[in-house]
């Protein structure tokens, strides 16, 4: 990836929310390049701040939200540099879509039950200066092809006629009808069933392989991480803490969060497992602990943890994280490796 | 086992729901035994009817045909006192740990209703000692701080395992885990199940463990069963190994190659099972023979279409599958005439 051009740029962006109870941190200093034709996922429990980032990028946040810190730079087809921050509300209504698009959760909500699928398709191409449409419902139908729909069908039906299943299908195809560059998917698998998700995983592979958008892909389940992603950020109370290709963060984790994750998530392939979660609960993003924000929680946590806050270093190629017992973390995980790797060569013999 | 007494024995239980005037069949013929201290897990898709099964076992719904037997006693008929008792033992922690706990009580309240209801305790101080026995038994430590909040003051998975704990807190024999733990964060997640575990192993309680995630059901239910169930029929049932290492049923191969793995590697070599159609059939027009045969790649046409397959052994473990193929030694193969892309 580290050749490739960069996409969107985000420097050092922070958002907060403001609450009865206070100022509310829910993304700080968060930095990462996506790359053209990358898929970057972002891992983490509820209240981590994947959403509220992406979020941020869309400039979709509520009116209690304030960006506090940053840049977001964007770098359009003719490798002009966008500052998404600086947009103002008409070349963000361009921006949005045509050349950053999102596909959200919950696609029981996010069609419009009143109108055919056709006509939000017009809609939105019609909002986007795209008149002609012939040219559009020939896009579209194309689009339901590649996401394995039955087009003439969909194309003239309302959401309610679509099993889940289909609905999300609808969004991504809808998502990518102006052929933007970077796609935010939130958690497109998440209320699916295991068939259904896999069937979306699928079409989402070779859509990426047949169109090369970037992607941002929000998710708190790692395996569906695992499936699709180039990279992997994970984050906590509202920081990158670790980053890297995905191959090193699954079996290289630096991170003690990354790592606990990697330890409470089964796996079918594997026989018998001795699983472990996290003790504690994610803290509370009014007020924050000092110094490391996972040293409570964190069984490597030594002194200074608890008063100054790690910086991200770089690891190996690609791969940076903020932990001072980074090493540590790495020979545990691997020890934890070997034992479940003997485990499975147990049950294979 | 099979000599034991079952705790629980539903008998070619059938439900259905009306909606309007049409009849939904949201459970055909189950027939599943839940043995004391065994853990039974329901795997498969929203709408197979696992919830529905999991009510019925405690006796929230009634079947509308068939039989559910309570230490090999129907359930209905009984006098008060039986009734009382069954419906003590029988206990079920819901999904939703922010809409099964009343928000305007306190935890000490929540947890000494049911106490008071089936006259466990005497007196008042009693109460407050088995309260925070209780708590302790769950991990909410110390129980000092926990009784007098009122449920929004806690996470997410506190409350949940107050919910536990008021489920334990009456003495079952069996408490049914409806997806107990999918609202639940990652990290919390193996922790709740670990006290889960914890609690089966002491007291003997048999666990239900009605779940979507097969990874889940596989960690939790290593050493117990696990049914598969597609349309509201169980389609396989089994002990864990054997169903997640060699499944049987189509079904439940498709799930098993379908579901992605926290390892990057091992899931992108990962062959899927081809289905003929990604369409969940509705519940109102179930499919006639075998319901998973739209979408079986291995379906046999003139077989498979004809006849409900029922569950019947498949070998010497207690591995029994409905499938007609299988169980009548046809064997499985992907007929590439029958295979629609």
């Amino acid at each position: 990836m580290a050749g490739k051009e960069v996409v969107l740029s985000v420097q050092d962006l922070s958002i907060t929310y403001l609450t009865r109870r206070g100022r509310l941190q829910a993304v700080s200093h968060v930095s990462f390049d996506l790359h053209r034709g990358e898929t970057l996922a972002l891992i983490g429990e509820s209240g981590c701040g994947k959403s509220t980032l992406n979020f941020g990028l869309m400039r979709l946040l509520p009116k209690n939200a304030n960006t506090d810190t940053g840049k977001i730079v964007y770098t359009d087809r003719a490798g002009q540099k966008i500052d998404v921050l600086a947009l103002n509300t008409r070349s963000l209504r361009k921006f949005r879509w045509s050349e950053c698009a999102m596909v959200f959760q919950g696609a029981q909500n996010s069609l419009n039950p009143v109108i055919h699928v056709r006509d939000m398709i017009y809609d939105t191409a019609n909002a986007h200066g795209l008149n002609n449409r012939g040219e559009v419902r020939e896009r579209a139908l194309e689009l339901f092809r590649k996401v394995r729909l039955d087009p003439e069908r969909v194309f003239n039906s309302y959401p309610h006629e679509l099993s889940g299943g289909m609905r999300q299908r609808v969004l991504i195809a809808l998502g990518l009808l102006l052929n933007p560059q970077v796609v935010i998917f939130d958690e497109p698998t998440t209320a699916l069933d295991i068939l259904t998700q896999r069937s979306i995983l699928n079409v989402l592979r070779d859509l990426k392989e047949e169109l090369g958008f970037s992607s941002i892909f929000i998710s708190h389940d790692l395996a569906v991480a695992a499936e699709i992603a180039d990279t992997v950020a994970t984050m906590y109370a509202g920081e990158i803490v670790e980053m890297g290709p995905v191959n090193d963060i699954f079996y290289e984790p630096r991170h003690a969060y990354t790592l606990g994750l990697m330890e409470a998530s089964p796996r079918l392939s594997v026989g018998r497992e001795e699983l472990d979660g996290i003790p504690g609960s994610p803290p509370d993003l009014v007020e924050l602990p000092t110094g490391c924000k996972f040293h409570i929680r964190c069984p490597f946590a030594i002194e200074t943890c608890k008063t100054t806050p790690p910086q991200l270093e770089q690891a190996s190629i690609g791969h940076i994280v903020a932990c001072y017992k980074s090493s540590e973390v790495l020979e545990k995980g691997k020890e934890l490796r070997s034992v479940s790797s003997t485990a499975r060569v147990a049950r294979l013999s | 086992m099979t000599t034991q007494q079952p705790l629980i024995e539903l008998r070619h239980v059938h439900r259905h729901f009306k909606k309007g005037r049409t009849d939904i069949p949201v459970l055909q013929d189950i027939s599943l035994a839940v043995h004391p201290g065994e853990i039974l897990c329901l795997v498969g898709e929203s709408g197979c009817g696992k919830t529905t099964t999991g009510k019925i076992m405690v006796g929230l719904l009634a079947e509308s045909s068939g039989e559910v037997l309570y230490e090999g006693q129907p359930i209905h008929g009984r006098g008060r006192k039986e009734k009382s008792e069954y419906r003590r033992s029988l206990q079920i922690v819901h999904q939703d740990p922010f809409a099964s706990l009343n928000p305007s009580h306190t935890i000490g309240q929540i947890l000494g209703y049911p106490l008071k209801r089936h006259h466990l305790v005497s007196n008042r101080a009693e109460l407050r000692r088995r309260i925070w026995e209780i708590l302790t038994l769950v991990d909410l430590t110390p129980p000092g701080d926990i009784v007098n909040k009122y449920p929004h003051q806690l996470s997410g998975g506190q409350r949940q395992r107050v919910s536990i704990a008021r489920a334990l807190s009456v003495n079952p024999r069996l408490i049914v885990a409806d997806e107990a733990v999918s609202m639940v964060d990652v990290s919390i997640r193996i922790s709740l199940l670990k006290t889960l575990q914890n609690l089966r192993d002491r007291f003997g309680i048999a666990v239900v463990f009605i779940t979507h995630d097969l990874a889940l059901a596989k960690y939790f239910a290593w050493e117990g069963r696990v049914a598969v169930m597609y349309l509201g029929r169980v389609v396989e049932i089994g002990s864990t190994p054997e169903i997640i290492g060699s499944p049987s049923h189509p079904y439940t191969k498709a799930l098993i190659s379908a579901i992605p793995e926290a390892d990057p590697i091992v899931t992108r070599r990962k062959e899927t099972l081809p289905l003929r159609s990604d369409d969940i059939p509705s519940l109102i027009n179930i499919p006639a023979g075998c319901a998973f045969h739209p979408r079986c790649p291995f379906f046999v046409p003139g077989v498979c279409d004809q006849e409900v397959p029922a569950l019947e052994p498949l070998n010497g473990y207690g591995q029994e599958v409905a499938c007609i193929p299988l169980t009548q030694g046809m064997g499985l193969s992907i007929r590439e005439s029958t295979a629609a892309s």
